[in-house]
């Protein structure tokens, strides 16, 4: 048995840690197991959607290898534990980029389809699920199954977003999309309040395929922000960025997000944004990943560690749900740094339990307080109930079941494709097993 | 012929060696091939590494780890199509100490696999290149060949026996054009490890690792700690008086 922690660090339970490294030994390793367990890759989701207290995890980062590459198509088929960093690595020079990816590249493919992952162009590209043609399942009966848009499309459905319950996901075929260069025409712009962010957004997504905003819910009147949005380029040659990477040493003994460093930090923030605005030409590592070279950010949140609460609510009712969720929050004197607020395109996901959904999405992180913190989720919890909305299972650990399942209304659906040998801490909160 | 370099990799399906072919392949197209004794498993490699790198040459030899006579044929026919630069010779499995004192068949396959056949590998490597008086000899070792210790004496007893042949090898080739590399890795994260992982073990990454195996290759340093720390942890071990020796449980 061994500690594990899910990217939020609220636990450390004991696991039976069980790699998975050969392709063709995965069905006994997750047939033999006398409990059940549930597939673990990086471990970049917030909550315990990743975990199995006392349970089996069967660890995915050994299945890491490439199958096949078309150039002339850009059809990627590869093992399930490939991270998206290693996708891009190898397809953008050639001239493919994985369509839709998530703010952290260091993600397995696995994980982005149980998921089902979203970027900042939802609008144009949906979510990670849209360009899965095709993946491999093994159940922990024994069965492997090949499901996709032309074969057992039901089961594919399901697994888009399913969480890894429906079977540990071993390989899968994605389709990537052209691309000039790694370069992208960006543009910062900041806007003053929720009304001029939605008028952004909405001026955005004809011309631009990436939008996203950092929200600052603390200083200025509440809603003011950064809108970046961003589109592929053909300019090339220039120096790449260096990849220097830090990283956070040790936990720190309390949380560095805090009442006296928040104020400060949002309003440079701010500032120092506003002062950069305007269009710029952007490398894609640091336009989509800009965490990624601080290595272990989430040790700032110090040792008790730290919640993600990301909702989407419908876009007729977004503007009021956004700004009672940040009176709430204003109110509760804590708040939120890594606060992005984005809209979805109107599209319907390819899974059962995705989370995108159109509207809007706004995600907050909070440095875990125990009860003062769970009493602000439950006040925020009833405006995304108001609203008719829901909250991302990857990055929650502490949703009601009741709202889970106001949210995610095929889940009746969904509860039929469950492989019964796969149990997550999550499953057993929101599913009852 | 072309001009890419011909990289030799035994046991190819080591995780070690696997990242160290990556590093490789990320830098230049090369020559690669790729040693091992189940087939499925060395495909599984190659596809993955000839999808990173559809320029390379990339080669698969199915071949057995202890017969001499075979291994003399199978290393006279990639030499034959053309001049080695390197060789990785990387194969080896970590068997648990107490089944090795229960069964004698696990003792023997310990030393057989882990010393042995790779000092047979390395011999016939040896044989050819010191005819073509160039090429690089890496031979992966492990810090339990250090010293013998409880925990695992059998395989550090083979890991030893790669240790004292690397020297000799080295001694040999002497101001040739010959380089004899020993890498002795830690502890690391990989599939022969993973029931230590399983216990809570802290291992180093795999591609931290074969970094280092691969500059040190690279510079032809005759021993690699990888990572270097081991070099003072186990310059301690060894140097350890017996009597504060068996008293330590490791």
């Amino acid at each position: 048995m061994k500690p594990v922690s899910s990217w939020g660090r609220l636990s450390a339970d004991p696991h039976y840690v069980v790699p998975l490294n050969d392709p063709s030994k995965v069905e006994n390793l997750v047939c033999r197991g006398p409990q059940p367990g549930v597939a673990h890759g990086m471990g970049r989701s917030y909550g315990d959607v990743c975990l199995n207290s006392e349970g089996t995890l069967w660890i995915t980062t050994g299945l890491d290898h490439f199958i096949n590459f078309d150039e002339s198509t850009g059809r990627l088929v590869c093992e399930a534990g490939v991270l998206l960093r290693d996708i891009q690595r190898l397809a953008i020079p050639r001239g493919w980029i994985l369509p839709v990816t998530p703010g952290t590249q260091l993600v397995t493919v696995g994980g982005a389809i149980a998921n089902d992952v979203h970027g900042k162009n939802h609008h144009v590209l949906g979510s990670f699920g849209d360009h899965v043609q095709s993946l491999t399942l093994i159940r922990t009966d024994g069965e492997l199954i090949h499901c996709g848009l032309n074969e057992r499309n039901d089961l594919f459905a399901a697994t888009v977003g399913g969480m890894g319950l429906t079977g540990v996901i071993t390989q899968a075929e994605i389709q990537l999309r052209r691309v000039a260069s790694p370069w992208l025409d960006t543009e910062t712009v900041p806007y003053a309040n929720l009304g001029e962010f939605f008028e952004l957004a909405d001026d955005s997504e004809a011309d631009w395929e990436h939008t996203v905003s950092w929200i600052d819910c603390i200083t200025g009147d509440g809603g003011r922000g950064i809108f970046m949005r961003g589109n592929s380029t053909n300019v090339e040659f220039r120096p790449e960025p260096e990849g220097r990477k830090l990283s956070i040493p040790v936990v720190p003994p309390v949380s560095l997000v805090n009442r006296l460093s928040l104020r400060p930090f949002n309003m440079a923030y701010y500032h120092l944004k506003r002062w950069q605005a305007g269009p710029a030409i952007m490398h894609y590592q640091p336009f989509f990943y800009p965490l990624d070279n601080l290595l272990e950010w989430n040790r700032m949140y110090g040792p008790k560690g730290f919640f993600q609460y990301q909702s989407v609510v419908p876009r007729e009712v977004g503007q009021d749900a956004v700004r009672a969720m940040l009176k709430e929050i204003a109110r509760s004197g804590d708040g939120s740094f890594l606060a992005v607020l984005k809209t979805f395109g109107n599209r319907q996901p390819v899974g059962m339990l995705s989370f995108p959904q159109p509207g809007v999405t706004l995600a907050l992180d909070f440095p875990n307080h125990g009860e003062r913190t769970h009493k602000l989720f439950e006040r925020l919890d009833a405006i995304v109930r108001e609203a008719k909305g829901r909250l991302y299972p990857a990055k929650d650990a502490r949703m009601p079941r009741d709202l889970f399942e106001a949210g995610y209304l095929r889940l009746n659906e969904f509860m039929k494709y469950r492989d019964p040998g796969i149990s997550s801490g999550l499953s057993r909160r929101l599913m009852g097993s | 012929m072309s001009n890419k370099k011909k990289i030799v990799i035994v046991g190819a399906t080591s995780a070690i060696a696997e990242h160290y072919a990556r590093l490789w392949i990320e830098k230049q197209p090369i020559d690669l091939t790729l040693v091992g004794r189940d087939a499925q498993r060395i495909e599984r490699v190659a596809s993955d590494l000839k999808v990173r790198s559809s320029e390379s040459d990339i080669r698969i030899v199915q071949a057995v780890f202890l017969d001499p006579q075979a291994i003399n044929a199978t290393v006279e026919s990639i030499v034959k199509s053309g001049r080695v630069d390197v060789v990785l010779i990387a194969h080896g499995f970590l068997p648990e100490q107490a089944d090795c004192q229960d069964d004698l068949e696990t003792c023997r396959k310990a030393l057989d696999v882990n010393g042995i056949s790779p000092v047979i590998y390395a011999e016939a490597f040896a044989k050819l290149m010191a005819k073509a008086n160039y090429g690089t000899i890496a031979l992966i070792g492990s810090v339990a060949g250090d010293r013998g210790r409880k925990s695992n004496y059998v395989y550090g007893a083979a890991k030893g026996l790669v240790t004292r042949y690397a020297q000799g090898l080295q001694h040999r080739f002497a101001g040739t054009g010959v380089k004899v590399v020993l890498i002795k890795p830690g502890p690391t994260d990989t599939p022969m490890t993973a029931h230590l992982k399983g216990k809570g073990a802290k291992l180093a990454p795999v591609e931290d690792v074969a970094k280092q195996v691969f500059e040190g290759v690279k510079a032809g340093k005759p021993v690699i700690y990888a990572p270097g720390k081991w070099w003072l942890i186990m310059m301690i071990i060894r140097h350890l008086p017996a009597i504060v020796f068996n008293k330590v449980n490791i």
